[in-house]
């Protein structure tokens, strides 16, 4: 829920770069590989100013594509993230009773209807993320996380906000967005989003990225890791993303395991280096077995890293 | 390019919203749900993207129009069905693809016969060595010769013969033939298969541009299934339901359950908010509002042969319910029962799930029909001492126990621990009862509905709406 301001980044200036492929550069810029539908679909999000969609497998760079988008843009970031029960007083408003409290009884004998003329004003609202994105004077990204997770009714509450870009608040009436933000949800795909907010939305499935992609992301992150060794690497984690494991190996994984085999010094990928290290990019004990039988480690060799 | 030409509709009626609303509706009948606010953002975006190159022009398509991954699917062949269509016409309408600019007639002379076949032998070449740019090379040669031999015109198969005739290219060598002739060394076999089918969809596509109907032909659904690996087409009509049948559970019996002031929770925020309005003392006491109750339901669902119309649907409502409820146990049975809470937990795509579960859920012992006796004793062990009143079971199934023990007892035992239980059995209520249904036996303890589609399936959530269920 912290607003955190992105380092402006070359193209901050403008409203995105000329076309897909100047965003992917961008995205590059910052440190985010970006494949070419994910460009093409942020340089439309940029330019159509509408919310994009993210879906796609955990760990796969999703919410890491807003971070990056802001500082590509230049915009700061207001995330907020979805949990279950998440309601509208953590999301969008909340009158800061305490101090509406105070000012009364700070003030004796107050005509009521200056008083509450007073109390219900913007000084005494707390504004949660999705009206600190709305009531921002200068363009944010706004990363909605796991949308998933919450329930049905709270997508529902936001419609309004993504297609009209205001918020109603009863008291003040509407509030309409100074700027625009650019809005990224992510789902994890844990249950079916409504129609009626994909309608709003472009839509953009993530997966996990070609071996190639893989590959210059490793690079990207573990400058040291040899190059055959990375290749390697990759092969192997592609691989194990294949099998049927609770939890598959994320790209965040693979790049610790990139780090961790850059700080062990290893040469090579042999038996002995995948049991000791194994257990970074696989978090389950049945799937560190299945692993362990598909790879033909035996259990004498797997010991924890 | 492909995308550009389909685009540019030279001499055509066509323009391009005239297009993309005929894309559209073939969407729609792959069940894809596009609206006039989708169309308006394709619209928009490809306004934005570089319409000749193919990837950005499908891109800007997919990410306005396709909008979950099945969509997706669905997108890309419906896209490539499409494009086909249209430029197998334009194939023949205009310029062939050959730039030596020689004639083109209906009927080939001897000379550019030749020419085309060493074009034709050179690209299968290049697309068995890998070459990238073959495939595209083939595809035009294919859409240049439906055109230029005058095929196109009658059944697929007998235009294919036609073409292959005129090229003779075979994989064997033939040595009589002079050299430089491409059949002198015979042509690789996979390469020629991969062109024939070229040839085909190019020969079917132009079949159903002539027939003047969009290419409906079968839903794709129906092709790639062959269990049910994919939901009814009315999946969301089950969602609506099922989140129905969710509000209905998480206040149900709660209207019965006493006077209000069993339940006075004070909610701070808000007391001291009215407060304000007596100038901070808290006269008006505000409790939290009730919370709805979180239902544990409890899913025991059938898939054996003797329901395997129905279990697309119920799997459907599996599905669903798993979307709407967070606690939720779900069980599948034949002979045996197993949970698979956890693979409904993981796999969110229908024909995932349905293939995960034929494949790993153990359920069946040797023959395959179900066992109902075993099932609910099975069942006691496993989730008796966690049912309470709060909790529904909902059981999927046609109570044809194949001549075996019902196990009333044990189902009864189950029943009366449950808060509710219903019953949605595929078969009419004509046929309960009958053969070896043995419906009857379990009607006392649990409420029970014929159920095999989404409309029913609303009619039943209706009712539970309507009539208080009762306590068993």
């Amino acid at each position: 829920m912290a607003v955190t301001t992105g380092q402006a980044g070359a193209a901050g200036q403008g409203l995105g770069g000329e076309d897909a492929e100047a965003v992917a550069e961008g995205l590059a810029a910052v440190g985010y590989l970006a494949g070419p539908e994910t460009a093409l679909v942020s340089y439309l999000a940029l330019r159509l100013e509408k919310p994009v969609l993210v879906e796609g497998p955990a760990g796969v760079g999703k919410t890491e594509l807003a971070k990056a988008l802001s500082r590509y843009t230049g915009r700061p970031l207001i995330r907020l993230q979805c949990y279950e029960g998440l309601e509208e007083a953590k999301a969008l408003y909340e009158w800061n009773y305490r101090k509406q409290l105070l000012r009364i009884q700070a003030e004796h004998e107050p005509g009521w209807r200056e008083v509450e003329g007073d109390i219900f004003t913007e000084e005494f609202l707390l504004a949660r993320p999705l009206l600190q994105a709305i009531s921002a004077s200068e363009p944010v990204v706004l990363l909605i996380d796991e949308l998933d997770k919450t329930d049905q009714e709270f997508e529902a509450m936001l419609l309004e906000l993504l297609s009209d870009f205001q918020i109603t608040i009863p008291e003040l009436g509407r509030i309409a967005a100074r700027t625009r933000p650019l809005v990224v949800i992510t789902s994890n795909n844990a249950r079916e989003l409504t129609e009626a907010l994909k309608r709003r939305c472009l839509y953009l499935w993530l997966d996990y990225p070609s071996p190639d992609q893989e590959l210059r992301i490793l690079k990207m992150h573990a400058p040291q890791l040899k190059e055959e060794l990375a290749r390697k690497l990759v092969e192997v984690v592609g691989m194990v993303r294949e099998l049927d494991l609770k939890k598959p190996p994320s790209i965040a994984e693979s790049i610790d395991w990139a780090r961790a085999l850059v700080l062990l010094g290893a040469n090579d990928l042999d038996a002995a280096t995948l049991a000791q290290t194994l257990s970074v990019i696989i978090k389950h004990r049945s799937d560190l077995e299945t692993v362990a039988a598909r790879l033909g480690l035996s259990d004498g060799e797997r010991r924890p890293a | 390019m492909a995308s550009a030409d389909l685009l540019r509709g030279e001499g055509r009626p066509a323009s391009l919203p005239d297009e993309l609303v005929a894309f559209a509706e073939l969407l729609r009948t792959e069940g894809l749900s596009i609206g006039t606010a989708e169309l308006l953002d394709a619209i928009a975006a490809l306004g934005l993207v570089d319409w000749r190159d193919p990837h950005q022009f499908k891109g800007a398509l997919a990410a306005t129009l396709a909008k979950s991954q099945q969509d997706r699917r669905l997108f890309e062949v419906a896209f490539e069905r499409f494009l086909l269509a249209r430029t197998a016409i334009r194939a023949r309408d205009h310029e062939p693809p050959i730039p030596d600019g020689q004639q083109v007639g209906h009927t080939l002379g001897e000379a550019e016969l030749a020419a085309l076949r060493r074009r034709v032998a050179q690209a299968i070449a290049g697309f068995v060595a890998g070459d990238p740019q073959a495939e595209a090379t083939l595809r035009d040669l294919a859409r240049y010769l439906i055109a230029a031999l005058g095929a196109g015109g009658g059944s697929v198969g007998v235009d294919l013969q036609l073409i292959r005739r005129a090229l003779d290219l075979r994989p064997e060598a033939r040595p009589t033939l002079e050299a430089g002739d491409p059949r002198r060394e015979g042509v690789p076999r996979e390469g020629l298969r991969h062109f024939e089918a070229l040839l085909r969809r190019e020969l079917e596509a132009g079949t159903i541009e002539r027939s003047g109907d969009l290419p409906q032909a079968r839903p794709l659904v129906e092709l790639a299934r062959a269990l049910p690996t994919r939901p009814l087409a009315d999946l969301a009509a089950v969602q609506r339901t099922v989140a129905q049948l969710r509000r209905r559970l998480a206040s149900g019996g709660q209207e019965r359950r006493g006077s209000r002031n069993r339940h006075l929770h004070l909610d701070m925020r808000r007391t001291l908010r009215a407060s304000l309005q007596t100038g901070g003392v808290p006269i008006v006491i505000k409790e939290r509002p009730r919370r709805p109750r979180r239902p544990e339901i409890f899913v025991i669902c059938d898939v054996s042969t003797s329901v395997s119309a129905a279990s697309v649907f119920f799997l459907s409502v599996l599905h669903a319910l798993h979307d709407a409820f967070r606690k939720i146990r779900s069980f599948v049975f034949i002979e045996r029962v197993a949970e698979i809470t956890e693979l409904c937990e993981r796999e969110r795509e229908f024909k995932a799930l349905s293939e995960r579960i034929s494949r790993t859920a153990g359920v069946a012992d040797v023959s395959g029909y179900t066992d109902y006796g075993r099932v609910w004793d099975h069942l006691r062990q496993l989730i008796e001492d966690d049912l309470d009143s709060r909790s529904t079971m909902l059981v999927l199934g046609d109570a044809r126990t194949n001549g075996r023990e019902p196990g009333v007892g044990d189902f009864a035992a189950l029943a009366k621990r449950a808060g509710r239980v219903y019953w949605l059995n595929p078969e009419p209520r004509l046929y309960w009862n009958y053969g070896d249904s043995v419906m009857r036996s379990y009607e006392p303890y649990c409420q029970a509905f014929e159920c095999w589609n989404a409309g029913q399936l609303e009619a039943v959530v209706r009712e539970l709406t309507r009539v208080e269920p009762r306590r068993v």
